[in-house]
């Protein structure tokens, strides 16, 4: 009988033990590699009372670090929705050619580290650069201030709405805008009125992302923004600074920020991919 | 709305899908384009909604010529082989879209537009399913959501691509006696393509068969079954046989034997060619004496009201592979000789 019993689990199961191992293993290197340090980020943020942790978010650096996170993020996240949709359209409706390339060009940034992708434009738009000394003359600021950030951060972020439409939109094929055209709709109304919803949800999650990283890039942004309080220091580069300062509750106090932004961006993307699954791509593909 | 279809030719990157093509389309027409894929069927269609721009050629809607038009202003009404129907816009939207999205002058009032959108409903079977979306309707429901959709912009041309392509065989016939009916009813030039023979010669007043980029016969369905013109069309439409023959003295020869038909006026020159016949054309020889096609029996099967031989004909080293029907009461058992001779036919030079 025991023999019998032991035959029973689907092929593909293993013994119990061996999940049981599986999952503690699992969970094990989830709660000390993600669960502890985001637990550590709130406790120390709070560690000297919640009057401690507001003040230090009160801080002039530290409302101007959020303030130019979120102009960066303003600016980025738009730029790169313009043209994620531009390119994605480009790519799965027309045949054209170094259309590969193009694919491939899309994703330079996910395989580029982000201090390279702040170097090209150091050498780009620096001092000893070609543009430097023109752009000097004509007082044109560039690295070192607001457009080198947000320059990087588009750089950065570039791929994440193209990346999640394209899939989606080859599947979609052109059907549905040849049938608005063959009515009578324009070009302008044929994707107003049926290009756009059909992808509305992929692209808010392709948005939803890319403003997360445009929040958080810290490599890229760090090497052209130099450091300057109050000026050009986004959130993940104050919280470097406070860090390096001893200034511990501050630190976590911004960094609890950044944190909070994070669990928002999951809750959300999870419930995107829960109610419109079959109109993301990035839930089934990536 | 005539259409004619002059002269066309569509490259894409330089391979010709069409080569040459010339049509002419009556006024209220039913027309089928038939043929095997990567016939040109569906290019020539979306040529002629303008969803594809020929490369030389011209279309004309009467006297315009449409080819100088975008999709927009050709006013066609095309149903697109997957529906094509949009997803998050109800019934009743997916209708009135070609209406709503006219420029404010064009564009009827909102009450006439419900008003067009019962209408067409109410014509093609679907009242009160106005406030469904597409994935909340069956296959049929769609295509006939986007053949309202299609006549809502009142279009000159009605053209339908693969209608039923999409359909299981029960509803498949149902919708094509109904789009039938709905012809008679509206009147409209429709062209649809098709890869289903029986669909077209059983829908169309006239049916374009079509071949590698070009057109072999136009006819009724009478014509292209009956009068085929050329190989193609013989073995593409229905069930044929066909055998390499020698014409000579006024026979019809198979391995230099005569097989016991004259030749007719419509028969080829004096020669080489193929001979094509149908199962169903054929009667048994029983006279060993008589000049008849002989085979041996490789198989016999039931089918329906009739049972079908497969005969090897020919020498035994290539046999020639040839289907007849015979009578039910026929011995065909296998491994037996059968003698026949076609009793309609038709001869094409090689």
């Amino acid at each position: 009988m025991a023999h019998e019993r032991r035959r029973l689990h689907s092929p593909t199961t293993e013994a119990p033990a061996a999940r049981y191992t599986l999952m503690a293993l699992a969970l094990l290197f989830l709660a000390l590699f993600l669960l502890l340090p985001l637990a550590a980020v709130f406790i120390e943020a709070f560690r000297k009372g919640t009057g401690a942790f507001l003040a230090s978010l009160g801080e002039p650096d530290t409302l101007a670090a959020i303030r130019l996170t979120l102009l960066v993020a303003g600016i980025a996240v738009p730029l790169n929705l313009v043209f994620g949709v531009s390119a994605a359209w480009a790519i799965a409706k027309f045949e054209f050619k170094g259309k590969a390339f193009l694919t491939t060009l899309i994703d330079l940034p996910f395989s580029v580290s982000p201090v390279i992708s702040g170097l090209v434009y150091v050498l780009l738009f620096g001092a000893g650069s070609a543009l430097g000394p023109w752009l000097k003359s004509h007082g044109i600021e560039i690295l070192f201030a607001v457009p080198g950030i947000v320059l990087a951060t588009v750089f950065v972020t570039f791929p994440f709405v193209a990346r999640e439409l394209i899939p989606l939109m080859q599947e979609q094929g052109t059907g549905d805008e040849e049938a608005a055209l063959s009515l009578g709709a324009s070009g302008w109304q044929t994707f107003r009125y049926v290009t756009l919803p059909n992808i509305r949800w992929g692209l808010l999650y392709g948005v939803l992302l890319c403003n997360a990283r445009a929040m958080g890039e810290f490599g890229a942004v760090s090497v052209v923004s130099g450091h300057i309080r109050g000026l050009t220091n986004t959130m993940p580069l104050h919280v470097e600074i406070l860090y390096n300062e001893y200034n511990f509750v501050a630190a976590f106090a911004v960094a609890s920020l950044l944190a909070g932004l994070a669990l928002v961006t999951l809750v959300v993307k999870t419930v995107l991919e829960l109610h419109y699954g079959a109109e993301i791509s990035a839930g089934r593909k990536h | 709305m005539d259409v004619s279809v002059k002269n066309i030719r569509k490259e894409f990157d330089r391979f010709p899908a069409l080569n040459d093509v010339s049509l002419d389309i009556r006024s209220g027409e039913l027309i089928a384009l038939l043929g095997p894929s990567g016939s040109g069927k569906t290019t020539l269609l979306r040529l002629i909604a303008g969803l594809e721009q020929p490369t030389l050629g011209s279309i004309h809607f009467g006297r315009e010529d449409a080819s100088r038009k975008t999709v927009q202003e050709r006013n066609v009404g095309f149903v697109f082989q997957h529906y094509a129907l949009f997803r998050h816009m109800t019934v009743a939207d997916n209708i009135a879209f070609g209406l709503t999205v006219r420029p404010r002058g064009a564009r009827p009032e909102k009450a006439e537009i419900r008003r067009r959108v019962g209408a067409l409903l109410e014509m093609v079977q679907l009242s009160g399913l106005e406030k469904r979306y597409p994935n909340q309707l069956s296959g049929g429901q769609r295509q006939r959501v986007a053949l309202a959709r299609a006549m809502a912009i009142e279009p000159k041309v009605l053209l339908l691509d693969e209608p039923f392509g999409a359909l299981d065989a029960k509803v498949r016939k149902e919708l094509r006696r109904w789009l039938r009916e709905f012809h008679e009813r509206t009147g409209h030039t429709t062209v649809f393509v098709t890869h289903d023979q029986e669909e077209a010669l059983e829908l169309a007043d006239r049916v374009v068969v079509m071949s590698q980029g070009t057109i072999e016969q136009v006819g009724s369905s009478d014509d292209v079954y009956d009068r085929p013109n050329s190989p193609f069309v013989f073995s593409f439409i229905g069930d044929s046989a066909s055998l390499p023959v020698e014409l000579t003295d006024g026979a019809v020869c198979f391995d230099g034997r005569p097989i016991g038909i004259a030749c007719r006026p419509d028969d080829i020159a004096p020669g080489k060619g193929t001979l094509f016949f149908r199962p169903q054309d054929v009667v048994l020889v029983d006279d060993p004496a008589a000049p008849a096609l002989e085979g041996r029996v490789a198989a016999s099967r039931r089918l329906a009201g009739t049972r079908i031989a497969d005969l090897d004909i020919g020498r035994p080293g290539a046999p020639r592979h040839v289907e007849i029907e015979v009578p039910l009461d026929a011995t065909a058992a296998t491994g037996t000789n059968l003698r026949f001779r076609p009793t309609r036919w038709k001869t094409f030079a090689q």
